[in-house]
C-alpha cells in the first residue's frame, strides 16, 4: 500500500507541475487578443431540407466528404445513406443490432461504419460488386458500447467505447492494432486531426485527451469541464480542440499552449451540448444542445450570434430527420444551407 | 429506454446538472426583491394565491437574461415541461402560454431532481383518487393503465383504495384553493413521471453512462505508473504563449473568411438554397479550370496545396521544370504506405527503396545521412510508419524551398489569373423555379457588411454577399 500511495502522490505532483507550466504561458486573454475585432452579425438559419424515412430516434449522422451524401443511423435498426440535395435514399441498410449509437462515412465514400450496444463496429461496403451492401467486417474487442467511430482511410478506423478505451483497427484483417487507454470514464466521442497523425477523445471523466496514433500514447490531457464531454472536434487548422459538455459549455483548448483558452457559455443555457462543428474558417461554432436548440457562436468573441430552434417535439411517426437532442450538427448544416 | 431513477444509488449526472441550473432560475424567480411579482389569480370563481401569468414568466426571463421573446418562451417552456412550473388552467397540458394563463411554482417535494421513486403503488393511488373523485375523469390511457395496475399489484389493491379514500377525505377538509393547487401539483408530477402516450418522456434521455470515474479502470499501481509516464512526457513539452495562439486563430479566420460559405456565401449560388449544385461541380477534384478561391488557398499553406489533387498536379509540373519532382513522387508514395492496405506494405516499401533510396536509384531523394540510416534500418522490418521520418524531411525540404518559389513562379501566377470567378446566379434567371422555403439572403450578409466597414475585406471581394 505504501508504494501505491507514493505513486499516487507522484502522479498528483506531476499534474500540479503541468498546471503551473500552463499558467506560465498565459500572457493574454481572449478579450485582449480579440479587442480589435467586431462581432459577427446575426446569423439566420433556415431549414432547407428534411430527410424523412427513419421510424425511430436517429442517434447519429455523418457527412461524406463530397458534402452531398450523408449517412444516418437510427434505432429502428437501419443505416440510411441519403442524397441530401434530392432527399432521396441511396441505400437503406438493415442492421443486425438496432441499438446503434454512432455511424461514420469513410473519406473515400466507399465504406460506412456503425456500432452501439452490440459493442462492435460493423463496416459496410457501399461499392460492392453486385450492388448489394453487405457487412464487410465486424470489429469486436470492446467490452463496452460503441459511442463513436471515425475512418482514417479505407483500411483504418478508430472507435471510442463505453469501456473507457479507444481502439485503432486494421479493417482488412479485422483486428485491433492499438488500444488507447487512459480515460477514467466512458469515451463518448472522437475526432481525427486534419493530418491524420493524432486524434482526440472526450469522455465521462470530464477530460479530453490528444493521442498519438503512431505511438499509441496520450500526449496531452485537457480538463476544466464540470461534466461529461459529449462532443469534440478540431479547429480547422488542427491547432486546437473544441469540446462540448453536459455542463452546458463549450471550450477551446489550444494544443500549442496546452490549455483552455476560451469558454463558450451563457447563463441562459442550461442544457448540455450534444454535438458541435466549426465553420470552415473557424470563425463560427455551431453547437447542438439537449433542449433541441442549435446555438451559433462567434468563436473569436465568445458571443452567441445565432440560434436555431427546433419546434416542439414532433411525434416520431413523421420520421423527422434528426432527433436534435442527439445530433443536430448535420441537420444544422442542412438547415444552414451551406456546405459546412 | 427509460432511466431507472434510482440507478443503483448513482446519480444520473447529466440530468442533475441541468436540473440544478433550472432550480437556480426557479429560486431566483421567487426572490422577494428581484423575483417575479406574484399575485392572486382567479380561476373561475376560486382565487389562487401566489400565482403568476405566463406572460409574467416570459417578461421576467427576458429581463433577467437579456434574451428575445422567442428564447424566453423556449426557456420558460422548458421549466414547464420539466415540471418546475405548472399550469392551473388545463393542468393536463404542460405548456407555457404567453398570456394571462395562471401558473404556479411546483413544490420542491415534487421536483424532478428530488427523484422520489415514482412507484406503481403511488401511481395506482393517484389514479384511484381520480377515479373515485369523479366518474369519467380518467382518460382512456389512464383507464388502461389503471386496469393493468389492478392486475399487477392486485394483492395490495385494498391498500390502494384505502389510501386513495383517506387522501380524498383529508383533502375535502381543505379550502378549495388549496385543493385545486394540490391536484394540479400532483397532476404535473405524474405527467412527467408517467407521460401520456405520444408525449415525449422528459426523463428519457440517452443510454446510461455507468462508468463515470469508472470502476472499470482500477486505480492500481500500474495505472499510476502509466499516468506518471504520460505526465512526465507531457510536462516536457514546449508551450507556446497564449497570446501567440490566440493571434494565430484570429489570423486563420481572417484568411479563410472569404472561403467560408456561412460567413461569405458562395458562388455561383448556395446549393442548399438554389438547388443548383454548380458550386460543387466547379470545385470537384479535377476540373478543367479551378476557381480562383481554390487557387488562392494553395498559397495559404503547403498542406492546402498538397491535399488538393489539382494543386499537386500543378506543383508536380513546376518541380519537373526544376528537376526535383522525385521529392513529390516520394512524398506521395509514402502517403500510400501510411494509408494503404496492410498487406501491400512490404511490397510498397520495397518499391520505395528501389526507386528513391537505394544508391543509384532512378529517383534518388536527398535525405540527411542520419535519417537515411534510421530509415534503412527500419526497412528491414517494414511497417506502416517506417517512412515517416524520411517523408517529413522531404516535406520540409519542399515546403521551405520549392513551395515559396512555386508561389512566385509564372506557372502559379498564370493559374491564378486564368482561374474562374463564377458568376453569381441571379434569382430572376429562374423565375419559375419553385423554392422549397423562402430563400433568405446569405446568412453572412450582415457580417460581410461589417467586414467592409472595418476595411478588412482584404482579398479579392468578388465573392458576392447577397443572393
Amino acid at each position: 500500500m505504501g508504494e501505491m500511495e507514493q505513486l499516487r502522490k507522484e502522479a498528483e505532483s506531476l499534474k500540479d507541475q503541468i498546471t503551473a507550466a500552463r499558467k506560465a504561458v498565459q500572457d493574454s486573454t481572449l478579450q485582449e487578443a480579440a479587442a480589435g475585432i467586431t462581432v459577427v452579425g446575426r446569423i439566420q438559419m433556415k431549414t432547407r431540407k428534411t430527410l424523412r424515412g427513419h421510424l425511430a430516434k436517429i442517434y447519429a449522422m455523418h457527412w461524406s466528404t463530397d458534402s452531398k451524401l450523408c449517412v444516418s443511423a437510427s434505432q429502428d435498426g437501419k443505416l440510411i445513406v441519403w442524397d441530401s440535395i434530392t432527399t432521396n435514399k441511396v441505400n437503406a441498410i438493415p442492421l443486425k443490432s438496432s441499438w446503434v449509437m454512432t455511424c461514420a462515412y469513410a473519406p473515400s465514400g466507399n465504406l460506412v461504419a456503425c456500432g452501439g450496444l452490440d459493442n462492435m463496429c460493423s463496416i459496410y461496403n457501399l461499392k460492392g460488386k453486385d450492388g448489394n451492401v453487405k457487412v464487410m467486417r465486424e470489429l469486436a474487442a470492446h467490452t463496452g458500447y460503441l459511442s463513436c467511430c471515425r475512418f482514417i482511410s479505407d483500411t483504418e478506423i478508430i472507435t471510442s467505447s463505453g469501456d473507457c478505451t479507444c481502439i485503432l483497427w486494421d479493417i482488412e484483417t479485422g483486428t485491433q492494432k492499438t488500444v488507447f487507454a487512459g480515460h477514467q470514464g466512458d469515451c463518448m466521442s472522437l475526432a481525427v486531426a486534419p493530418d491524420f497523425k493524432f486524434f482526440i477523445s472526450g469522455a465521462c471523466d470530464f477530460t479530453a485527451k490528444l493521442w498519438d496514433i503512431r505511438e499509441g500514447t496520450c500526449r496531452q490531457t485537457f480538463g476544466g469541464h464540470e461534466s461529461d464531454v459529449n462532443a469534440i472536434g478540431f479547429f480547422p487548422n488542427g491547432n486546437a480542440v473544441i469540446t462540448g459538455s453536459d455542463d452546458a459549455t463549450c471550450k477551446l483548448f489550444d494544443l500549442r499552449a496546452d490549455q483552455e483558452l476560451i469558454t463558450y457559455q451563457d447563463s441562459s443555457i442550461m442544457c448540455g451540448v450534444t454535438s458541435l462543428a466549426p465553420s470552415l474558417s473557424g470563425r463560427l461554432l455551431l453547437a447542438g444542445y439537449d433542449d433541441f436548440n442549435v446555438n451559433i457562436w462567434d468563436m473569436l468573441k465568445a458571443e452567441r450570434v445565432g440560434k436555431y430552434m427546433w419546434k416542439l417535439y414532433i411525434p416520431l411517426e413523421n420520421g423527422r430527420k434528426v432527433d436534435p437532442a442527439e445530433d443536430s450538427e448535420g441537420s444544422c448544416r442542412v438547415a444552414a444551407g451551406t456546405e459546412h | 429506454m427509460t432511466i431507472n431513477t434510482l440507478a443503483k444509488g448513482g446519480l444520473h449526472r447529466e440530468q442533475m446538472s441541468c436540473f440544478r441550473k433550472m432550480e437556480k432560475v426557479i429560486v431566483a424567480m421567487q426572490d422577494p426583491d428581484m423575483g417575479m411579482k406574484m399575485r392572486n389569480q382567479r380561476l373561475l370563481i376560486t382565487v389562487i394565491p401566489h400565482a403568476m401569468t405566463g406572460q409574467d414568466v416570459i417578461t421576467w426571463l427576458i429581463q433577467k437574461y437579456h434574451i428575445c421573446e422567442e428564447e424566453a418562451l423556449h426557456l420558460g417552456e422548458m421549466l414547464v415541461r420539466y415540471g418546475y412550473i405548472y399550469p392551473l388552467k388545463e393542468p393536463r397540458c404542460l405548456v407555457l402560454r404567453p398570456d394571462e394563463s395562471p401558473y404556479r411554482f411546483q413544490t420542491p417535494y415534487f421536483w424532478t431532481s428530488t427523484r422520489w421513486p415514482a412507484t406503481e403503488l403511488d401511481y395506482a393511488i393517484h389514479l384511484a383518487k381520480k377515479n373515485i373523485r369523479k366518474q369519467g375523469e380518467l382518460m382512456e390511457y389512464e383507464k388502461e393503465r389503471y386496469s393493468l395496475l389492478h392486475k399487477r399489484i392486485n394483492h395490495t389493491w385494498d391498500f390502494v383504495v384505502m389510501q386513495a379514500r383517506e387522501q380524498l377525505r383529508a383533502s375535502k377538509q381543505r379550502r378549495k384553493a388549496d385543493r385545486i393547487v394540490l391536484e394540479c401539483q400532483e397532476q404535473a408530477y405524474w405527467l412527467i413521471n408517467r407521460p401520456p402516450p405520444g408525449v415525449q418522456n422528459m426523463l428519457d434521455w440517452a443510454l446510461e453512462r455507468p462508468n463515470n470515474f469508472s470502476t472499470r479502470v482500477p486505480l492500481n499501481s500500474d495505472y499510476y505508473k502509466s499516468e506518471i509516464e504520460t505526465s512526465r512526457r507531457a510536462l516536457g513539452r514546449n508551450r507556446v504563449k497564449s497570446s501567440v495562439c490566440l493571434e494565430g486563430f484570429i489570423k486563420y479566420s481572417e484568411q479563410y473568411q472569404n472561403h467560408d460559405p456561412i460567413m461569405q456565401g458562395c458562388l455561383p449560388s448556395n446549393p442548399w438554397i438554389s438547388d443548383d449544385i454548380a458550386y460543387w461541380t466547379m470545385n470537384s477534384e479535377i476540373v478543367p479550370v479551378p476557381t480562383r478561391l481554390r487557387v488562392e488557398r494553395w498559397s495559404f499553406r503547403f498542406m492546402e496545396l498538397l491535399s488538393d489533387a489539382m494543386g499537386r498536379r500543378e506543383f508536380m509540373t513546376y518541380l519537373e521544370k526544376e528537376f526535383s519532382a522525385e521529392n513529390l513522387h516520394f512524398w506521395q508514395a509514402c502517403e500510400e504506405i501510411r494509408h494503404g492496405e496492410s498487406s501491400k506494405i512490404v511490397e510498397k516499401v520495397e518499391d520505395v527503396y528501389k526507386n528513391f533510396l537505394a544508391p543509384g536509384a532512378a529517383r534518388w531523394v536527398n535525405i540527411d545521412s542520419k535519417t537515411m540510416d534510421k530509415t534503412l534500418e527500419g526497412i528491414k522490418r517494414p511497417h506502416r510508419f517506417v517512412m515517416d521520418d524520411a517523408q517529413m524531411h522531404i516535406y520540409f525540404l519542399m515546403k521551405k524551398d520549392s513551395y515559396p518559389r512555386y508561389l512566385k513562379s509564372d506557372l502559379y501566377k498564370n493559374m491564378l489569373a486564368k482561374a474562374v470567378v463564377p458568376q453569381e446566379t441571379k434569382k430572376s434567371v429562374f423565375p419559375f423555379m419553385r423554392r422549397q422555403r423562402h430563400s433568405s439572403p446569405s446568412p453572412a450578409q450582415a457580417s460581410a457588411q461589417a467586414a467592409e466597414e472595418d476595411g478588412r475585406a482584404g482579398t479579392n471581394s468578388a465573392a458576392g454577399s447577397h443572393f
